[in-house]
């Protein structure tokens, strides 16, 4: 079931130094939306500390509040492990399990849990989720292969896949079509217009016609200068952002015109 | 010697490109064929005088790598000819690092192999006095302390490096990094003294168990496990533990189910390159376990014998007539290089078989 995540006042720090400040967001269930701007003004730094992955890394932290459907994520009784169990993600280089088969890859959600699951019900969800990470056709015939034996665009795929088998209500994409080629791309668009029927996605992409195509928001991201905190210059429709942006420096950056 | 013309000018190089020299190139085996006829004066002028096949091999090198040098030099230009003294250099060290491996293995195997018998495996000394006898008693206190030592080593050493790469933080991590390797610096003497020390509160001076030996083991492979499998589970991508937290799996459960699986090959290699680092060790045994006649499988109970000590005593106290100890000796060393050897092959099966398949 997708959920809306309202996100206010958000400062985001790697040890001392604020890498992103003060966004307020709200991104709204069962729709694509997009994150663009300059690279190092805090896209991928933004979207991981939506589902607590930025605290894995030493030192960093997070202030502010970020709320899906009433649910504090930054509670004092919130779980990370729960929360990420709810926000699913895909990274940008495709990272499937190394040691496990294209089938385990896609359990692995469950698998690696220990959630009890029925062979034959595990042999469906797994159907499930390739087929709709579209994929299915590509590998029904070699499930038991290694999930590295797969071209990089279906291995993005199968990571999708093992995204969505655990059922999320949000799936969060840090740059996923950036290692692949237009076709593999189409591919994972078409995907995530299917996807968001069910899904609240929120991608990050460097690529303009991308946003453009497939997402219904847009937060535009930028940063005054290095090692200043990037800021949400300008969220708004995607028609919006890019016929008629409010700012300025939103304008610049999607007509190239820009540092 | 023969000379090569090449039909194409390199014309790289700056001094070759002067003369008409740069074409003309000597073939590949001119140093060979350098260091044979080397060799050949070499055992000319030896025969001259009194054979000494130290001398011979001496001369072989130098005249070899002279004349090769003079030959490229005149030939080839300057460039080639330094290449080719390096090359010679660079053989000839590798040659006097590969001598003493070489003599040691066949002196070990040519005196060993005499008394590698189904006696020398089957039977142990009680009640031997010349001829005869065998090891099986310090095979198996080998055997056994060795799985003992690592027994305590491996789950210490494992958990020690998870910790180090996965959990620990600041000045706990540097002191803890810091202890493992002033651990790895220690003498196995001092190792085998500790372990003493700590049974010798307990138990009493004059103190000998088999478990004994597996502490002081256990204090020189801790160090070895803890380091190897710190640098392979260093080596296991950050995205494979961020692709399981993102699925929400808790953390030590990345660890068991993700990390170490994607490390298991290095962790193996690791573990067996240990073990073979203290399967050979005399000293710690020699004041920790002392050794015996007879077969005593209990590391719990008094004295064990072990290959190394067995092997150390066989020399030192051969009784008479001292020849048939002394064969002894040299079979249980052979065996202990045969462990060691295997053990090495055994580390690298298993990085070959347990290796992450990318099925490409
Ligand atoms: N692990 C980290 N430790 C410290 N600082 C970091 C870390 N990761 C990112 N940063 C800093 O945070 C800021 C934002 O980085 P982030 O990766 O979010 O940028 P981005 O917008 O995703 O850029 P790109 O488009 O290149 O992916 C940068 O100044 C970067 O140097
Ligand atoms: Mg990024």
């Amino acid at each position: 079931m997708a959920k809306r995540i309202d996100v206010s006042d958000l400062n985001i720090y790697y040890g001392n130094f604020l890498a992103v400040e003060g966004v307020n967001v709200s991104i709204e269930p069962r729709s694509i939306t997009a994150l663009i701007g300059p690279s190092g003004c805090g896209k991928s730094t933004f979207l991981r500390s939506l589902n607590r992955m930025h605290e894995v890394i030493p030192g960093a932290r997070v202030e502010g509040k970020v709320v899906m459907d009433g649910q504090d994520l930054y509670g004092a009784d919130a779980d990370p492990v729960d929360v990420r169990r709810q926000i699913g993600m895909v990274f940008q280089r495709p990272n499937p399990f190394p040691t496990m088969s294209i089938y385990d890859n896609v359990a692995a959600g469950v698998r690696l849990n220990s959630r009890k699951m029925k062979k034959a019900d595990l042999d469906d969800l797994v159907e499930r989720s390739l087929k709709g990470a579209n994929l299915w056709n590509e590998v029904k015939d070699r499930l038991d292969r290694p999930g590295s034996s797969l071209s990089g665009g279906q291995q993005q795929r199968l990571c999708i896949a093992r995204a969505i088998a655990v059922e999320p209500d949000v799936l969060l994409m840090d740059e996923p079509c950036s290692a692949l080629d237009p076709i593999s791309t189409l591919a994972i668009e078409d995907l995530m217009t299917e996807l968001k029927e069910r899904f609240t996605i929120v991608i990050v992409t460097h690529n303009m016609q991308q946003a453009a195509r497939v997402s219904e928001q847009t937060g535009f991201f930028n940063l005054n200068g290095v090692g200043q905190p990037g800021r949400l210059i300008e969220f708004n429709p995607t028609e919006k952002i890019f016929s008629n942006p409010d700012q300025k420096a939103t304008e610049d950056y999607i007509s190239g015109r820009f540092g | 010697m023969s000379l090569q013309t090449s039909p194409t000018s390199t014309g790289a190089s700056a001094d070759d490109a002067t003369a008409g020299r740069s074409r003309r190139r000597l073939p590949q085996w001119a140093s060979v064929a350098a260091f044979l006829a080397a060799a050949l004066v070499a055992v000319l002028l030896e025969l001259l005088g009194e054979f000494n096949i130290a001398l011979v091999v001496i001369y072989t090198v130098v005249l070899g790598t002279v004349a090769a040098y003079v030959v490229s030099r005149v030939v080839e230009g300057r460039r080639k000819a330094t290449d080719r003294l390096v090359t010679c250099l660079v053989v000839s060290a590798f040659g006097i690092a590969v001598v003493p491996l070489v003599a040691l293995v066949w002196t070990v195997v040519g005196r060993g192999i005499e008394r590698l018998d189904g006696e020398f495996f089957g039977s142990s000394l009680v009640g031997i006095v010349g001829e005869g006898g065998g090891a099986y008693h310090a095979i198996m206190g080998t055997l056994i302390i060795t799985l003992l030592t690592t027994l305590i080593s491996v789950p210490i050493g494992l958990m020690t490096a998870i910790y180090l790469v996965e959990y620990g933080r600041g000045r706990l991590k540097r002191s803890i990094t810091f202890l493992v390797d002033v651990m790895t610096g220690i003498p196995s003497i001092v190792a085998g003294l500790f372990a003493y020390a700590l049974f010798a509160l307990f138990f009493g001076p004059g103190i000998r168990l088999g478990i004994m030996g597996a502490v002081a083991l256990s204090v020189l492979m801790i160090p070895v496990v803890v380091r190897s499998a710190e640098e392979v589970l260093k080596l296991v991508p950050n995205e494979l533990r961020e692709a399981a937290y993102a699925l929400g799996v808790p953390k030590w459960r990345t660890i068991v189910k993700v990390v170490i699986p994607t490390a298991i090959a290095g962790l193996g290699t690791g573990v067996t390159l240990a073990i073979a680092r203290v399967v050979g060790e005399t000293a710690p045994l020699l004041i920790t376990v002392g050794i015996t006649n007879g077969t005593n499988l209990d590391p719990f109970d008094s004295r064990m014998a072990s290959l190394p000590v067995y092997a150390y005593y066989q020399l030192t106290q051969p009784g008479v007539p001292p020849e048939y100890a002394i064969d002894r000796a040299w079979t249980a060393a052979l065996l202990l290089i045969m462990l060691v050897m295997g053990l090495n092959v055994v580390a690298r099966l298993i990085s070959r078989f347990f290796a992450p398949k990318t099925g490409r």
